[in-house]
């Protein structure tokens, strides 16, 4: 992003000049360590936090799952008690989702979409530091609720009127809605952020069709948030008033109705659902053609079956909702969409499966764990389609099979691609691959676990068992099944284990050695064309861009019998990493201070009003001293390239 | 609205600026749209408190929703002006469009107020808490602008938003549209179309 600035901006609100800015206003300057860290604005670099962040939480929402199996691993379980068990199974629910997963595919989507579209940050880079720090606040105000007299007790999706301070009096649900709406800010100003980045910034010749996948996916995904997240956030504010200024908005007694908040719910939730999944499936779109080495099968039809999934999102969240009593034309209407829904998550199974018929396959982690989404995620696409039918989504309600449905959608689609996403780019980031025998281990360990823990849950939940009731009965059948379900998740949290110890000992063994080679994989897209790992300012010069798989078009062409062959190596085509003289934009303070606002104003909401001036008061400061910043310090001039390595 | 300029071309011809604004003018239709719905879901829902037929002083609304809309009028002038350089008049326009803003926040407040006098408390009924949450969110939208719009005065009244700047002008004039527009919605929804009496 080289900016030159018009000179009527090149005065501070005090009318100085600004290369002479108060001391306050001056922008950091780095200084090594932490202080590059906290004060980035760079979109790598917010990437990997987003990423370090939510591997964190990951294993937190993983140790939650761990208790609750525990719990379930018997009849009459006594490890964990009712309450606890509501509290644990409702934060292993939106610690997943909202702190683990959403994150996570926000590190991919900041560290890739620049590269992809040949750009040099994002739109708003000072907005993006924002994004993640503000993520960061809300993960650790909710998690702050175990400390304060309990956390949440009413499940992810918090249906009235057991939220209400009668049936949930402590204070964990404030926290969830509080903490939820601060991480709903986070999530829309990156949205917003990222699709003015992808709309505004691709590389010359880069039209919206040759976008890669990944890049198209990530744009719907960052329009659903644009457009799903205020609908939370108006259910979380209703929630909070209520609960909090006794809003009579879910008082059955006065006329408030419950279904009320599981139709906002819904309409932010099934969006919500899409919004997880599509990171997924960009990921593994780009990982499949180059381990099929076949370009993707279908271009438009993958792009276009994304955008058709955005828009049917919309339309489908009552079927979350057929045994709440909604009548039965919405029903009809709402089982058809859902059926409809299915065509072009379809289509893109097939695409996915004809980009690597007839291909050289390489089973390497990246790729296993892309096949790995292919085929359990269409078993959660089939059991979702039997939701889809009324009548036997009555028997499934609130049982195990949903739990099973939804495991199979989010850890076997969403978690998968991640993964592979991480061994695929790993050397992209960190310029070592991770040990591909150990990534072959953790994908056949957390298959096996994977389908272990979720297999049975379909069965038990047939059978009848509840989800969400902290115990069972012996005599049931649950016996068997459960015990099974507590070793596959045992499983599950090996291979994750796993997959630490891989990033550890990898990271061991490539100390001292020069960063891998540029393009490890003879990979297609833009990203690859920069050396490994990715220099501060990216893009020694912007690509122009010709084709689709740009990258890998300047290293093929054809013979004279149209027959592909190489004509240059990846060394002559790829960019060096040493230019000088690129002008990026300078850290900043002030999104970290807005940041470390908004916990406090949460809790004043909830305590005393004297934090909430005080949150407040640092949250404006850091506004306004962020607006009165010197747009960039003209003594910093120019980056120096490969000054640091991330 | 972070204070970046670019002098580039982008890929849309609009600046980042630009388009961000309107991206989130169109997540800002949906925060609204969901008040909306719970306003009109609940607006029969009176329990034992006041209707919403007895108690509305359409008049006096339809005066102060007169004035917010005047001030888009005034909004388009400020950045007219700005547009031709001339920033004596960007002032007086923009000093104008804050005021009449201001005067429909403290009709606002007589409103709620004479509201909370008549028995209308924000925990009465449903109505009650759908109408103050619904108009309290437009309330807060305003004074933001208002807010907005001093900063713009006081930054020019200190000499630095000239011609070259007037984009900013314009982001915050679509933001302020915006809520005027809104605002359409929101009074024929509640106040024109006819509302249950007890």
């Amino acid at each position: 992003m080289t900016q030159t600035m018009e000179p009527s901006s090149m005065t501070t609100s005090n009318g100085e000049k600004s290369h002479r800015p108060l001391g306050v206003y001056t922008r950091p300057k780095g200084g090594g360590g932490w202080r590059d860290w906290v004060t980035t604005v760079d979109h790598k670099k917010i990437g990997i936090l987003y990423g370090a962040a939510a591997l964190f939480f990951f294993v937190i929402g993983g140790i939650e799952a761990l208790l609750i199996r525990l719990q379930l691993a018997t009849p009459n379980g006594t490890v964990l008690g009712a309450d606890t068990y509501n509290q644990v199974y409702t934060m292993h629910g939106v610690t997943m989702i909202f702190l683990a997963a959403m994150p996570l595919a926000a590190a991919f989507a900041n560290y890739l979409i620049p590269l992809q579209i040949g750009a040099r940050d994002v739109a708003f880079p000072r907005l993006n530091a924002m994004s993640f720090w503000v993520f960061l606040a809300g993960g650790i105000f909710i998690n702050l609720s175990w400390l304060f007299g309990g956390a949440p007790d009413g499940g992810w999706f918090a249906y009235a009127p057991n939220t209400g301070i009668v049936f949930s009096p402590s204070h964990g649900m404030d926290f969830y809605a509080i903490g939820l709406q601060i991480t709903g800010i986070a999530s829309l100003v990156s949205g917003i952020n990222l699709t003015v980045t992808i709309f505004n910034m691709r590389a010359p010749g880069m039209t919206l069709f040759k976008m890669p996948v990944f890049t198209w996916m990530m744009l719907v995904v960052q329009l659903l948030l644009v457009f799903a997240m205020p609908v939370i956030a108006v259910a979380l504010f209703l929630l909070t008033f209520s609960r909090l200024y006794g809003a009579t908005f879910f008082t059955p007694e006065l006329g408030g109705d419950p279904l009320l908040w599981q139709h906002l719910f819904w309409i932010f939730g099934h969006p919500e659902v899409y919004i997880l999944v599509l990171p997924a499936f960009g990921i593994i779109s780009e990982v499949i053609p180059t381990f099929s080495r076949k370009p993707i099968f279908g271009y438009p039809f993958m792009v276009f079956s994304g955008i058709a999934i955005g828009f049917m999102g919309w339309g489908v969240w009552a079927h979350h909702m057929f045994v709440s009593g909604i009548g039965p034309v919405s029903v009809a209407a709402f089982s058809l969409s859902t059926m409809f829904i299915a065509v072009p998550t379809g289509v893109k199974i097939l695409n996915w499966m004809a980009t690597m018929w007839g291909g050289r396959i390489k089973f390497s982690a990246a790729m296993l764990f892309a096949i790995g989404v292919v085929s359990m995620f269409t078993i959660g696409g089939l059991s979702g389609v039997t939701h889809s039918v009324a009548p036997a989504d009555t028997q499934q309600t609130d049982t195990y099979y949903i739990v099973a449905h939804f495991h199979y959608v989010i850890f076997g689609g969403i978690i998968f691609g991640l993964f592979s996403g991480f061994y695929f780019w790993w050397p992209k980031v960190f310029g070592h691959k991770l040990s591909e025998k150990m990534g072959k281990l953790n994908f056949w360990v957390m298959l096996v676990g994977f389908n272990l823990t979720f297999g049975p849950m379909h069965i038990l939940g047939l059978q009848g068992m509840s989800r969400r009731i902290d115990t069972y009965s012996p005599g049931f059948g649950f016996e068997t099944w459960n015990l099974v379900v507590t070793i596959g998740s045992f499983m599950i949290a090996l291979s994750v284990l796993i997959f630490l110890i891989n990033v550890v000992i990898s990271a061991r063994n490539a100390r001292g050695l020069p960063p891998t080679e540029p393009d490890p994989w003879d990979a297609r897209s833009l990203e690859w064309i920069t050396p490994n790992p990715t220099p501060a300012h990216n893009f020694d010069e912007i690509p122009i861009v010709e084709s689709l798989d740009e990258f890998w078009h300047r290293k093929y062409g054809s013979d004279e019998d149209g027959k592909v062959v190489r004509v240059a190596t990846a060394e002559e085509v790829c960019q060096d990493g040493t230019a000088e003289g690129v002008h990026l934009p300078s850290p900043s303070y002030w999104p970290l201070v807005f940041a470390i606002g908004l916990p406090f104003i949460g809790l004043g909401l909830i305590y005393s009003l004297w934090l909430c001036v005080f949150g407040g008061a640092l949250a404006l400061m850091g506004l306004y001293a962020w607006v009165f910043e010197p747009v960039d310090d003209p003594d910093v001039d120019h980056h120096e390239p490969q000054k640091e390595d991330a | 609205m972070t204070n970046q300029t670019h002098s580039e071309e982008t890929s849309t011809g609009l600046s980042h600026n630009k388009l961000g604004m309107w991206v989130f003018l169109g997540s800002e239709c949906l925060l609204f749209g969901a008040l909306i719905s719970t306003y009109l879901i609940y607006r029969g829902r009176f329990a034992d408190g006041p209707a919403p037929g007895d108690i509305f002083d359409i008049p006096f609304t339809s005066v102060s929703s007169f004035v917010l809309l005047m001030s888009s009028l005034t909004m388009v002038l400020a950045l007219s002006a700005l547009q031709r350089g001339d920033e004596r008049n960007n002032r007086l326009w923009l000093l104008t469009t804050a005021l009449l803003g201001a005067v429909f926040v403290g009709g606002q407040v007589y409103e709620f107020t004479t509201f909370l006098r008549e028995g209308l408390g924000y925990s009465t009924s449903p109505f009650s808490s759908a109408f103050f949450t619904l108009t309290g969110f437009h309330g807060v939208h305003v004074s933001l602008g208002v807010v907005f719009l001093m900063s713009l005065y006081i930054s020019s009244a200190r000499g630095n938003l000239h011609k070259e700047r007037a984009e900013t002008v314009e982001l915050i004039g679509l933001y302020w549209h915006f809520v005027d527009i809104v605002w359409i919605f929101i009074f024929t929804v509640i106040y024109l179309v006819p509302s249950p009496t007890s």
